[in-house]
């Protein structure tokens, strides 16, 4: 119950933990030796999924406690009583007036030491300073009288204030020092961060760019790569959406499109949702479309507009590019007889094309969603 | 019709020298400017019609033009100049008193098109921005709503869409059967609820980005 010592000696001898807990309250009844291998197994024996010996987890920091670790501490607390009492009782006993200062005392520390970082650390000290003056204060108030004390603290504090006089200047140096060194480390830290970045993606981009300064497709291909890139990095939150809603699928599309083919591909999302069945298909449908656009209309760029209403999702698919005549292409290209709408029909949604010569094409996509959102 | 008076500030000399090749003779460049106090000081002695800002300046950036300028010159139009439409980039400059925005990108017919544009008091929405309006007027808020602020009529909604589906006023207002007036009536009153509204999103969006 207290460290798991119990269930996992249990566990390596093959038999149920209770036999185990038994066997140590009559070994600690008896002669108080269980108290003793309980402590010796508990620091000797690893915990489970770990190599190494360490301190038992309770007395590691840990962040929010749940109802388990509280078990656990009561489950200590009583087996520390019980341990004293049965001390007490056996005659192996330095007597009232100390032991019970000293626990109070020790309760503290532990407290003090187990968990100094964290965001209630402030409370935590207090706490365990409270209980160690309290156990100090206890010891001095039952084994000293008191004419004694007051001479024992004066000399105490005039030496601590000599102290403090002599070292104080000399410590608050260290300190500034060190909060100093640290500053500097973390700035130079991100500058080299800053430097790697700027090395590894825009100077290796703008060399590409000199490269194929005769491209002018691959030159837009690379810089609109490179923002993307730079973006990412700079806004990490607002750049891009996560993956699995429609926003972040549609942006890998566009992005990926923009890769092959080198056009620019702007999409624009008005709403999001998580991307299911029906969507995907939508989102493949999307894709097709958008690769139709920058392959066959030679626009300079492609649009595509997302908007998630509650019951319905719509995608638009937009360029300004040559156009073409409806009834000569859909009989026989697979792309938009099969992919595009094909691939919508059978998911339950509709495709809707409009194009003339000359006057640009745009793609309309409509998917109902399944779970109203 | 004369040809607008422009002011022009931007902190890279190259590219204030490209865009004054690739205006030409559209507009008149008036002056330009490097730094946002000079360009405060020479903005309000010249009065142009239009002043093309960079949003991303040291001192402060447009947005500190925009609203010096704008609190003692009203009549003065602002057109933000991006490096990309991302509304992190631009939002801000909108919210100072920006008329629209534009990349970096944008060609030299497009770009005096916008100026033009400006100058008539209309506004400049790109397909990005118009989703981001959506965006941030389509959720219910709670709590007092001012309906004349914090929310798009159906007309205005309908315009956006059209503008962040990549079509332009003459095609929306084609598509709609009304007049382009009309079309950029809907998008300076959308523009002045982009920069007025209390709209919690906006807010909000603004804040998380520490813009306010």
């Amino acid at each position: 119950m207290v460290a798991g010592v119990a269930a996992g000696l249990a566990d390596w001898l093959g038999v149920d933990p209770i036999v185990v807990r038994i066997a140590f309250v009559v070994l600690t009844l008896s002669s108080g030796i269980g108290i003793v291998l309980y402590g010796l197994c508990w620091l000797a024996i690893p915990e489970e999924g770990k190599d190494s010996v360490e301190l038992p987890r309770f007395l590691t920091a840990h962040r929010g406690r749940s109802v388990r670790d509280v078990r656990r501490l009561g489950a200590l607390g009583l087996v520390l009583l019980g341990g004293l009492l049965f001390l007490r009782d056996s005659g192996l006993w330095v007597g009232d007036r100390v032991v019970w200062p000293a626990v109070l005392a020790a309760i503290g520390l532990v407290v003090i030491w187990r968990q100094v970082e964290g965001a209630r650390w402030k409370t935590r000290a207090g706490l365990g300073i409270l209980f160690v003056a309290g156990g100090v204060g206890l010891f001095l108030a039952a084994n000293v009288n008191l004419t004694s004390v007051r001479q024992g603290v004066l000399a105490t504090a005039a030496i601590v204030a000599g102290l403090l006089l002599i070292f104080g200047p000399w410590w608050l140096r260290l300190t500034r020092d060190l909060m100093d060194e640290r500053r500097q480390r973390i700035r130079s830290d991100e500058r080299a961060d800053v430097a790697t970045r700027v090395h590894d993606s825009v100077l290796q981009t703008l060399a590409l760019i000199q490269r194929n300064s005769t491209d002018p497709r691959e030159v837009v291909r690379l810089a609109r790569h490179q923002e993307r890139e730079l973006r990412s990095w700079l806004f990490p939150d607002s750049a891009a959406a996560p993956p699995g809603t429609l926003k972040g699928a549609l942006d890998a599309v566009g992005a990926e499109v923009e890769d092959l083919h080198g056009v620019p591909v702007e999409v624009i999302a008005v709403g999001d949702c998580p991307v299911d069945n029906g969507l995907d298909a939508l989102v493949l449908a999307t894709r097709e479309a958008v690769v139709n656009a920058v392959k066959f209309s030679g626009a300079p760029s492609v649009s595509v507009y997302a908007e998630v209403e509650p019951r319905k999702v719509t995608v638009f698919v937009r360029d300004r590019g040559a156009g073409f005549r409806l009834e000569n292409v859909l009989s026989d290209r697979h792309g938009i007889a099969e992919s595009i709408r094909g691939r919508m029909q059978r998911h339950g949604g509709r495709a809707e094309i409009r194009s003339a010569p000359g006057e640009g094409t745009e793609v309309e996509l409509g998917m109902p969603l399944v779970a109203p959102r | 019709m004369t040809t607008p008076r422009v002011f022009l500030v931007d902190d890279h000399q190259l590219f204030r020298s490209g865009v004054r090749a690739e205006l030409g003779d559209a507009v008149e460049i008036i002056g330009e400017a490097s730094e946002v106090e000079a360009a405060i000081e020479m903005i309000r002695e010249r009065l142009p019609d239009v002043v093309l800002v960079d949003v991303h300046m040291p001192g402060g950036g447009g947005r500190a033009v925009i609203e010096a300028v704008g609190a003692t010159h009203p009549d003065v139009q602002f057109l933000a100049l991006s490096v990309s439409d991302a509304p992190e980039d631009v939002i801000e400059v909108i919210r100072a008193g920006a008329r629209g925005y534009v990349t970096k990108t944008i060609t030299g017919t497009e770009l005096a098109a916008a100026i033009e544009r400006v100058r008539e008091g209309d506004a400049v929405f790109s397909p990005r921005l118009a989703g981001f309006v959506l965006d941030a007027f389509a959720s219910v808020v709670p709590g007092d709503i001012d309906p004349e602020l914090d929310e798009l009529t159906t007309r205005e909604r309908e315009v956006l869409r059209y503008i962040a589906r990549g079509y332009t006023y003459k095609e929306i207002a084609r598509e709609l059967t009304i007049s382009v007036k009309t079309v950029e009536t809907h998008v300076s009153s959308v523009l002045r609820k982009l920069q007025l509204s209390n709209r919690y999103d906006l807010t909000r969006w603004a804040t998380d980005r520490r813009l306010i």
